[in-house]
Parts: C-alpha cells; structure tokens; sequence
C-alpha cells in the first residue's frame, strides 16, 4: 500500500502531533479486555493556570485589552465590570494554553481566502491576532486622538473606535474579526466558571441568574414559573466555604 | 512495515453507540472480535467526573470531548462551482471521538421514522407522482419499518428510553405521537415530567388543533435496570447534557449500556488510540483481509480479519470506503458511482418568544426533556396542494441555560455595552424557545468525495463536503416556518421572532450532528452503497453500519433509526452471513 504509507517527513511531523493530540498526559495506544480499565487518579481535572500575573499580554497590551472588555461589559448598576470580573486575566489565560495557539485546529496550508460559508481561513492564530489586533488599535487611536493609546480615551472616545472596529470602518483589514473574536473571548470570561480566572465571585451568573455548576434540579422541575431560590456554586464551590486563601 | 497481528474472525472500526451493540452480539455468537478506535478509553466514573462535569467553557466551547480538526478535519462547499477550502475548526456539525463515539456528548431524543420514510420514493410517488420528485434524488430504503419494528424495540429498551407510545400494535394512544408507526409495547420508562417552557407550549400547540406529546427521551425519567443488567440512575435535569459525557449514568450511551457487559467477555478486545488507515483487500478487490492502523506512537500494524464491521461515524465510514477503494466514487457529473451518494443533512429554523416577568428556569433542563409536535413532520400531513415533499418536527426542549452560549436577546439589541447588559438580564429568564427540525432530501449535487488539495496528518485526502440546501428542503421549512409564526401567536408573548431557512449552508454556526448519507443502503447496486442488509455490494465481507446507510434523512434525530439498523445488521450477520459467508443479495 505504498501510496498511503506515510512518508518519513511526514511521519517525524505526525508523532509530533500525535503526542499533542492524545487525550491525556501520558495517554498511549491500549489494549482493553477481561474489564472495565479503570485506574485511580485517572481522571484529568480542568486546566488552570494561577492568576497574579500575565503569562501573554506585554503591559501595554494588558492595559488595552483590560480597557477593551470594561467598555464591552460597562460596570453599573446591574453588575462589576469586565476589567474587575477579570476578563482581561481569563484571555490572557486562555492564549497561553492550546487555545492561543490553535493546537487543536486544522492549520495545514495552503490557505486562501474563502467564503464566509467556509469560516476563518487565516493563518494566525488567537495568539498572534491579539497582538496584531491591539497593535493596530492603538496604532489607529495614537494616530486619530492626539497621540494617546486607546486606554487613554474616554469611554465615549473608547466606545467610539470599538464601533469602528466592530464595523470594520478602520483602516485595519481584519479589524471586524478581531473585534468579534475580543467581544467573543470577553464573553466566555464574564460566564465561564470562576475557576478559569474571570466572572469573579460568579459576578456574571448572579447578573442574569444562572445557578452555576449545580447538578441536580429534580426537586424543582414542576416548579414553574417559580424563581429558582439558591444562589450560583462554582465547580470550586462557594467562596464563603473556604477558610484558607481563595 | 506494518507489524501483522493475530487473525481475529470481525474487526470492528469504531466503538461508539454501533460498535458495542455490534461487538456485544457477534460475541454472543462466539465470534472473537476485536475493536479499533482512535480515540481514548472515556466512561463514566473518570472523564465525566461529577465534580468538573458541568464546565461550559471546557465541553461546550473549547469542545474538549469531540474530534479534533488537527486529528482529521474535513473540507466544505456549498456546490461544485466553488473551491472547497478546510473547516480548520468544527462548527455546523461536532463529530465524536473516543470510546462511545458521538453518542457520548449527545442530547439523547431518539425517534423512529415514519413507516413512509423508508419507503419514500414509492410512498411519495404514488401520492403525488413522480413530477413531484423530479428535482430530488430520493430512494427507498430497501427495508421496511415493519422489518426494523423489533430492532427499534431492541434499541430502546437497552437505553431506556422515556416516552408516551401514540400508536400500540394500531391504535392510536391518547398523550402520545398519533403519527408514529405501530409499536408493540410502550417505552421501557414513562416520559419525563415536564419543565415549564414545554408545558407552555404544549397548551399553545394544542389550541392551535395540534397533537403535542412529550419527546422520546434517553435522559431516563426513572431509574432503570437494561436487559444486560445494567442500571441506569434517574436523571437530574442538570443541563449539561448535548457536548458533555453524563456524569450521572442517567443517558444512554454505549458506557451506560453495552460496555460493562462487553468488557467482561473474553472474547471481546478494545484497543484505543489506534486509527485504522484502510481496510485492506485481497489482490481481487472482492474480499477484504483486514484493516491496517496506527497507534498512537507512530507504529503501524496489520489486523487480519474474516468480516470487517464499519462502526466510525457515517462521514468517516464513507470516506474509509473512498480511501480504501470499495465501491464506485460517486460523480455527480453523470450520478453514477455510489460511494458519496446522497449526503443529507437537517433543514432547521429557530423561533424566540419573549415576555416579561417570567421564571422559565432555563438552567432546569436535560438534553431531550421537552415536547415535539409532529403534525406537520414527514407525509404526516397532505402535501397535495403545496409545492414540496418532507416536513419538520417542531421541538420545544430548551435543551439548557448555560450562559457562554444561551443569552437570549429582541434582535436590533447592541452586542455589547450598558443596552446588552439591561436586555441580557431582562430576557435571560424570559425567553421561550422552540426549533423545527426539517427534513434533508438528496439531490445530485450534494455529495461527499476525497478533497483533491487537503490532507490529514498522515499525507490521506480529507473528506470533501459538497452541499447546499435543496429549493425543495427550503420552502419546505419556510412553510413550517409560517406554521411555527401560528404557535408562537398563541403563546403570547411580547414579541415573537420566528427564523426562516436560507440557501447557502454556512459551516461556522452549530446546526446539527445528523450527517446522513454517502454509503447508502438500497436494493440497486447502481444507487446504494450497501443492500439491504448493510453489506458492501462489493466486498461482501464489509458491512458499512451507521446513518452512512440512510438514502435520506427525515425530520427527526437518527440515533434511533442508526441503533436500529445496528440490531438488524447484527441479526443479518447472525442469522445469514455467519451460515453462508457471501453476497446476503444477489445483485
């Protein structure tokens, strides 16, 4: 089967993938019979990194994306803001793991174009579209609004250029995708579990109500039309059930 | 050089959902089988570990149990006039990986289809003759309900599946669906007890002379002991169900139902992380010897085997067949060939009604927990006068309310900023949803082949999607559409925004994992991939099990009909091919 056998080059590049791919540290080929193959500490609990630091973002990109997401999800009265529900940390979080470099997605060449029934068919992945996106930004505010970065704007200057992007109505080709990949990745921080660095003390599930990480609702199922009574859990529990450092 | 193993008598592609059913009855007829499957050993107690479970971000958006694009993606058009270019990342549709395959991160509604849609080309061509046809490529199954009648029994009480039976042994069941072919007993489990958006709609539904019931369920009503003896725990109504592994044993699939049995069989051998890059034939391209695979440190082997059994996804049985030269590739130039033929999909529309001062709770959920109505689903209702075949199931199972991907908003709502906030709070808890579920129906053009361009880790072409909705499946759902506007009237509401289907199938938005077709079961060698018996035409000792087989697909969810289709394959193989080892039909 000579035309399927994977050529040497492509087979030191597969093993490498293949190590990438396996489902969990130290996950090899396995053969199972007699029964169920089960083994203690198995389990492959969520990944997290701690906070307290920015493992991707430069000062300055922190300092705009922080800007960015607390003009996205604006403090009032219905919630804390996208910058003190740590949005800005969660993305930057996120970047440093697979997800920043798109490890798990498709990212053979050649790469065209495309339609938009066809989806993203760049070749940067989060990682880099980040740093060009925020570049571009605040290139295009230094270069509209007196020399100032765009967390030097006010919020109706900072609401203003968003737009632009939003729009894709400044001169930053794929100002449109970059915007909704940052509005996109704010979103995931204000609703994820606490656990992955944003939604600080659950601050966007009390927002609209979700009870969290709960797993057993049958006492309420026929309850209609009733509001649901206990406040959100996260997969790490209640903040008031720890006596040590949070 | 691929290391040669051991002979085995069947080999099996795939351990998910048709695979461990499969296993589970060629082993209880002594047969020593081995399965091959590429992704990792998952069950209950370690990977859908109750305490981390409910993580939206890791399941649901980062897609942490399903294929990985960079293990195998797939590339996509909407018709031959454009060039296909990869889906570098999984959108419209989520294929499953791992032990239990996509039947592990499934929402669980499990149907069978009309006693019409298997004999759907005669069925519709009698009614409405063959002009109303002339534009769709649509075949008759090559097996009638009443022959999968016992096998849709079988399925159903090894998952436990919670629902009202609304037509037992020919009479019509008062709470159940009165369209439904005839079944000879109840479900094992009554149906689940209902939420509130459901109940709702189920009074709107029913003021408008409509025939809502509750929507057959493998989230399980009541705790439940299978034929196997295997139990099953009631479910929590979590909402973490489609996208996530059950971390309550409380839904089917194959680790709740099959394999605690199976693995105990000394017979039986799973080997995970291992992909099978082709089946093998003998010099003759008419008997296949076995499969070769990869492990997952790179060393290839050979597994010789007597029988063959594709278990992998449809999309992914279809293009093993392509990569390893079994069958015809289909060419939609001239509509011959039949590996690729007839790749179908599910014509859907969404529907939103707001209102004010609601606790719909929609956190309080599970995967198939609500209710459907069938009136206007499939030749349930008298197309005479309208300009299209096929029909919708319209659904009510606000499946959860996890917040990354539910936020319910009036469309001309900001997507971000202080206008966000005050109307994502406001209709959170507000908002009624409810879905059509449409018919799919083949056409020439829509196909599946190798991509020309786009390979996978290992040098092999991509599967090629070629598809569009048809003219036929969009007035069609248009039209359901309008019936969904009458329904969403008679909820009352503030305001009710109702989505129309339009031409251009777009693969970034999830739509539905129901991808049909491509190695279709039928009774002409000329159009069907397999006979009637899921056997290859070509290679009488590969059989090709799966939604791959159905010609096209109905307004409903497939696992019903793909578990079905698993028990009739395995009585084929018991009954006839283990006695007389050759064609089960004769061309």
């Amino acid at each position: 089967m000579p035309s399927l056998s994977p050529s040497r080059r492509q087979f030191l590049s597969s093993t490498g993938m293949l190590l990438l791919i396996a489902s969990a540290p130290g996950a090899r080929a396995a053969e199972h019979s007699g029964s169920l193959p089960w083994k203690p500490f198995a389990a492959l609990p969520p990944t997290t990194l701690p906070g307290g630091r920015w493992y991707v973002f430069s000062p300055e990109e922190a300092r705009t994306v922080e800007a960015i997401v607390d003009r996205l999800i604006p403090a009032d009265e219905l919630s804390i803001g996208g910058r003190e529900a740590g949005c800005a940390g969660f993305i930057d979080r996120q970047l440093a793991g697979s997800y920043g470099s798109s490890e798990r997605l498709y990212t053979q060449g050649p790469f065209a174009a495309g339609l938009p029934t066809q989806g993203y068919q760049g070749s940067a992945a989060p990682t880099r579209r980040y740093r060009e996106g925020l570049d571009a930004l605040n290139k295009h505010t230094r270069a509209n609004f007196g020399g100032k970065a765009f967390f030097d704007l006010g919020a109706a200057e900072q609401d203003q250029v968003l737009k632009d992007f939003e729009t894709g109505k400044v001169d930053y080709k794929p100002a449109a995708g970059f915007f909704n990949l940052v509005l996109q990745n704010t979103m995931e921080g204000f609703f994820a579990d606490p656990i992955y660095g944003g939604n600080k003390d659950m601050a966007g599930w009390k927002f609209i109500g979700f009870p969290g990480a709960r797993y057993d609702y049958r006492d309420y199922i026929t309850a209609h039309n009733q509001p649901f009574p206990l406040p959100p859990l996260s997969i790490a529990g209640r903040p008031e059930w720890k006596t040590g450092d949070k | 050089m691929a290391r040669k193993l051991p002979r085995k008598d069947v080999v099996i592609v795939g351990l998910g959902w048709t695979g461990s059913i499969l296993a589970h009855e060629l082993t209880d007829a002594g047969l020593d089988v081995v399965a091959i499957e590429r992704g990792p050993w998952r069950d209950t107690a370690t990977d859908f570990n109750v305490a981390y479970a409910p993580d939206e971000l890791r399941y649901a958006v980062r897609k942490d149990l399903f294929l990985q694009p960079a293990q195998e993606a797939m590339t996509m058009r909407n018709n031959v006039t454009q060039t296909a270019l990869p889906m570098r990342d999984y959108g419209s549709f989520l294929p499953g990986t791992g032990v239990g395959g996509a039947g592990t991160h499934w929402n669980g509604h499990t149907w069978r289809f009309f006693p019409s849609d298997f004999t759907l080309k005669t069925h519709l061509t009698e009614r409405y003759g063959a002009d109303r046809l002339s534009e769709l490529q649509i075949q008759d199954w090559g097996v009638s309900y009443d022959e999968l009648e016992s096998a849709f029994d079988r399925f159903e009480y090894l998952a436990g599946i919670s629902g009202k039976a609304g037509n037992l042994n020919g009479t019509i069941q008062p709470g159940g669906n009165p369209f439904e072919g005839p079944r000879k007993r109840e479900y094992p489990l009554p149906a689940m007890q209902m939420t509130y958006a459901p109940t709702l709609f189920a009074e709107a539904a029913r003021s408008r002379g409509l025939h809502p019931f509750p929507t057959p369920s493998a989230n399980l009503s009541k705790a439940y002991v299978n034929p196997l003896g295997i139990a099953m725990g009631q479910c929590t109504a979590c909402g973490f169900c489609e996208r996530f592994g059950c971390a309550n044993y409380s839904k089917s699939s194959a680790h709740t139902t099959v394999l605690p049995v199976l693995m105990r069989k000394s017979n039986f051998e799973a080997r995970t992380e291992c992909e099978v890059l082709k089946i093998n034939l003998a010099p003759d391209g008419k008997t296949a010897t076995g499969v070769t695979y990869i492990d997952v440190n790179g060393e290839t082997f050979e597994q010789p085997a007597d029988i063959v059994l594709l278990n992998a996804y449809g999309l992914h049985n279809v293009r093993l067949m392509l990569l390893s030269g079994i069958g015809k590739p289909y060419d939609p130039a001239t509509g011959e060939g039949v590996v690729g033929r007839n790749y179908c999909y599910q014509t859907n529309a969404s529907a939103q009604v707001f209102f004010e001062g609601k606790s719909m709770n929609p956190f309080i959920a599970a995967g198939a927990l609500g209710q459907t109505v069938d009136d206007y689903n499939g030749d349930a209702f008298d197309h005479g006068a309208l300009n299209f075949v096929g029909g919708a199931g319209i659904n009510c199972i606000p499946t959860n309310g996890r917040p990354i991907q539910y936020r319910p908003v009036p469309p001309g709502t900001p997507r971000w900023g202080s206008a966000w906030k005050k109307a994502t709070r406001q209709y959170y808890n507000n908002t009624l949803t409810f879905s059509s579920q449409g018919s799919s129906y083949a056409t020439r053009g829509n196909y599946l082949d190798l991509d020309p361009t786009y390979k996978d880790r290992f040098g092999r072409p991509l599967l090629r999607v070629t598809f569009d909705f048809p003219d036929n499946d969009i007035r069609m759902s248009n039209w359901v559409s309008d019936r969904m506007q009458e329904i969403a009237t008679a909820l009352g509401g503030k305001q009710a925004v109702v989505g129309k289907q339009q031409k251009g199938w777009n693969s970034v938005p999830y739509q539905s994992t129901h991808n049909t077709g491509g190695a279709i079961m039928g009774t002409d060698p000329r159009t069907s991939a397999v006979n009637r018996h899921l056997q290859s035409w070509d290679v009488p000792n590969v059989f090709a099990i799966g939604a791959s087989a159905f010609p096209q697909n109905a307004g409903k969810n497939p696992t019903g009909p793909v578990g079905a289709l698993a028990f009739w394959a395995a009585d084929s193989i018991r009954n006839h091919y283990l006695k007389n080892p050759g064609k089960l039909v004769e061309a």
